[in-house]
């Protein structure tokens, strides 16, 4: 398969680049003057993109891709990918369910006991040698709390049944109310927000999704509620994000992802209710190299004409 | 350790109120501005105007002192308590005991009260926090992200998957069943040491610590440090554990043979190490505060402002107990 043309949009592990290098004809297009010049001399011979959450094919590129048959994500979230403009143009999309599910739902709780029990202000604390001057303040209990899931897809259930081993109250929203969920479900997320201590967005961003946590959300999570995003960045109003936590209307936040990363308000930087982190959900060996895995099996079999292993179209 | 307290001579109390049952404080427990608040009305409290492990050198007042109420970092030994003689009860705001000479209470009768279970919860949240903070870099990330604001993309290491995993766990008191239960629920597998093997439990017993650290990912460290289990962890232990192991101590520091670990920390022969207890307190070896395989945290995996009120209650209510002779609320026995 050396001779198939595959362009890669997105930032990924180093070793999917160098599989993706072996096996096929690679061209990187991730920085748009790389990709300018990929185009100018190669668009009409790509017959695959590999994308991820930093990058994938917005509407223009997979119309300025004739050839193009398959877009494989090295991520679960597909939102940079136009699933519209691919199913009108045949193009198939895989992603990455499943293999990343308990990466980021260990994180999520991870990301719950920092905000609530400082632990980076206290690794902080340490280091600066405030300890010799005194104890660290009292923090806030996890075990026990009612936890709130905006989305209980696999990774709002996987966060769910570890909030669990904590003894939390489990309430969500979703889309539609789950018949068979042991959990309290609530209509709107304002709701959800009224009635738990720690928010944890955990759905899909789309346009019905975009900013689901806004001012109105924020108000009513609270000065003493958490906000923990493991979603997208653009599930959240930022600049609403910023100033709820700097007025004290929010009691804390925990963030993976921002709305344009790699940049993060530097107004945050300062707080010590905030836990910031690179978006590394899946970041871990094992888990990064499962997705590399996937991205290659289902380009594979896409190639061998033989049936997608996690097709989203 | 706590903020700055207001400082009592011990002369000026003998003109307040006389008829209070006397509680001598020692080692400024944290839950001390609680317990003023909500029990000065019960028992007059006695806190010698030092910051030092020694008392203030005095006379009359001690010698009729029936209560201590002494916090894990203050040194309960032969010659304090010598300086006691009509003391009856200790009441340790802390769930360890190793900061008291308990065979020298219990030549003398004195009883000792703990704090029980009451932090289990609490220690063992700080411990999965821990773990999942170390395996995962979560301190680290936080520190990058606030230090790299020109950056054009993240470039941070990955971390290690939690999920799963073989969490060998040192102590399964009420601490390590707490923490047995929380990682049970991210699907690790939990293997344990304890003194005894525990026969109401299925997890798979090791009699060696050494065994337990081969066949592990992690050493979550929960047990109560006593002669047996100082230095439990010890460099046998560590290379064991291996290059891709981490080691969470919520127990003590000296659990651990910390010259040892930062050795090992140093030179690569350990993943890393979260810790919230040192075997010098507040004292880090400061090869640690440059690293970025460590989580530090400064003694306060049970200090949350929900046991607080509790803690006040449970001290109160074993002095209470003493006092009118009733069994204790939660006496150690050793």
């Amino acid at each position: 398969m050396g001779s198939i043309s595959v362009l890669l949009v997105g930032k990924v592990l180093p070793y999917l680049e160098q599989e993706l290098d072996k096996r096929y004809n690679l061209f990187r297009g991730i920085d748009p003057s790389q990709r300018a010049a990929v185009l100018r001399d190669h668009a009409a011979s790509i017959r695959a993109v590999v994308a991820s959450s930093s990058g994938g094919p917005d509407a223009a590129l997979i119309e300025a891709l004739p050839k193009l048959e398959i877009v494989s994500s090295f991520s679960v979230g597909v939102d940079r990918i136009d699933l519209q403009k691919c199913k009108e143009k045949g193009v198939r999309v895989t992603n990455t369910p499943d293999v990343l599910t308990d990466e980021v739902a260990d994180l999520t709780i991870g990301l719950i006991l920092a905000v609530l029990r400082r632990i980076c202000e206290c690794d902080r604390y340490v280091r600066s040698g405030n300890w010799k001057k005194g104890d660290y303040k009292l923090t806030t209990k996890f075990s026990g709390k009612t936890l709130g899931i905006l989305g209980l897809g696999r990774i709002g259930a996987a966060v769910a049944k570890r909030a669990e081993g904590f003894d939390c109250s489990i309430c969500y929203y979703s889309r539609n109310e789950k018949p068979d969920s042991k959990y309290k479900y609530y209509p709107s997320v304002v709701e959800l927000a009224s009635n738990c201590d720690v928010l944890v967005v955990a759905c899909p961003l789309t346009s019905e999704t975009h900013h689901i946590i806004n001012r109105e959300v924020i108000n009513a999570l609270g000065p003493k509620g958490v906000l923990i995003n493991i979603g997208r960045g653009k599930h959240v109003d930022e600049p609403e994000l910023v100033s709820a936590l700097l007025e004290g209307r929010l009691g804390g936040a925990g963030l993976d992802v921002f709305e344009k990363e790699p940049h993060v308000p530097e107004e945050l930087f300062g707080l010590e209710n905030v836990v910031l982190l690179p978006h590394v959900g899946s970041a871990t060996v094992e888990t990064r190299t499962a997705m590399a895995d996937l991205v290659l099996d289902n380009l594979e079999a896409h190639f061998l004409g033989k049936p997608l292993l996690t097709p989203l179209v | 350790m706590a903020e700055e307290e207001k400082v009592e001579g011990l002369q000026q109390l003998k003109h307040e109120n006389q008829d209070l049952p006397q509680v001598l404080v020692l080692g400024s427990p944290t839950c001390l501005q609680t317990l003023k608040q909500l029990y000065s009305h019960k028992f007059r409290f006695l806190i010698p105007n030092t910051s030092l492990d020694s008392l203030y050198p005095l006379t009359a007042p001690l010698s009729s002192i029936s209560a201590v109420i002494c916090s894990a970092s203050f040194s309960l030994t032969a010659p304090v308590l010598r300086l006691l003689p009509s003391l009856r009860l200790v009441v340790t705001t802390s769930a360890g005991t190793d900061h008291i000479d308990l065979n020298e209470c219990g030549c003398r009768g004195i009883q000792v009260a703990g704090a029980g279970k009451l932090f289990s919860e609490e220690v063992a949240d700080m411990a999965v926090g821990l773990l999942i903070d170390v395996m995962r870099r979560v301190s680290a990330a936080d520190r990058f992200v606030r230090t790299s604001c020109e950056a054009a993309t993240w470039d941070f290491p990955l971390g290690y998957k939690i999920s799963g995993k073989r969490i060998g766990i040192v102590g399964l008191g009420s601490i390590g069943m707490e923490v047995a239960k929380r990682l049970e629920c991210f699907g690790c597998t939990i293997l344990y040491h304890s003194k005894h093997k525990k026969s109401a439990v299925s997890y798979p017993f090791y009699n060696s610590v050494i065994d337990l650290a081969a066949t592990s990912n992690a050493l979550v460290l929960c047990c109560a440090l006593n002669e047996e289990t100082r230095h439990i962890v010890n460099r046998e232990v560590m290379l064991a554990l291996g290059k891709e192991g981490f080691i969470v101590n919520v127990g003590r520091g000296s659990l651990i043979d910390e010259k040892q670990l930062v050795k090992f920390l140093m030179d690569g022969e350990i993943g890393g190490a979260a810790l919230d207890v040192f075997e010098d307190e507040p004292n880090v070896p400061k090869e640690l505060l440059s690293m970025d395989n460590v989580v530090l945290t400064p003694h306060c995996a049970a200090f949350t402002s929900e046991c607080i009120i509790k803690l006040c209650e449970l001290v109160a209510g074993n002095i209470e107990a003493s006092l009118s002779d009733k069994p204790l609320i939660t006496q150690v026995k050793w």
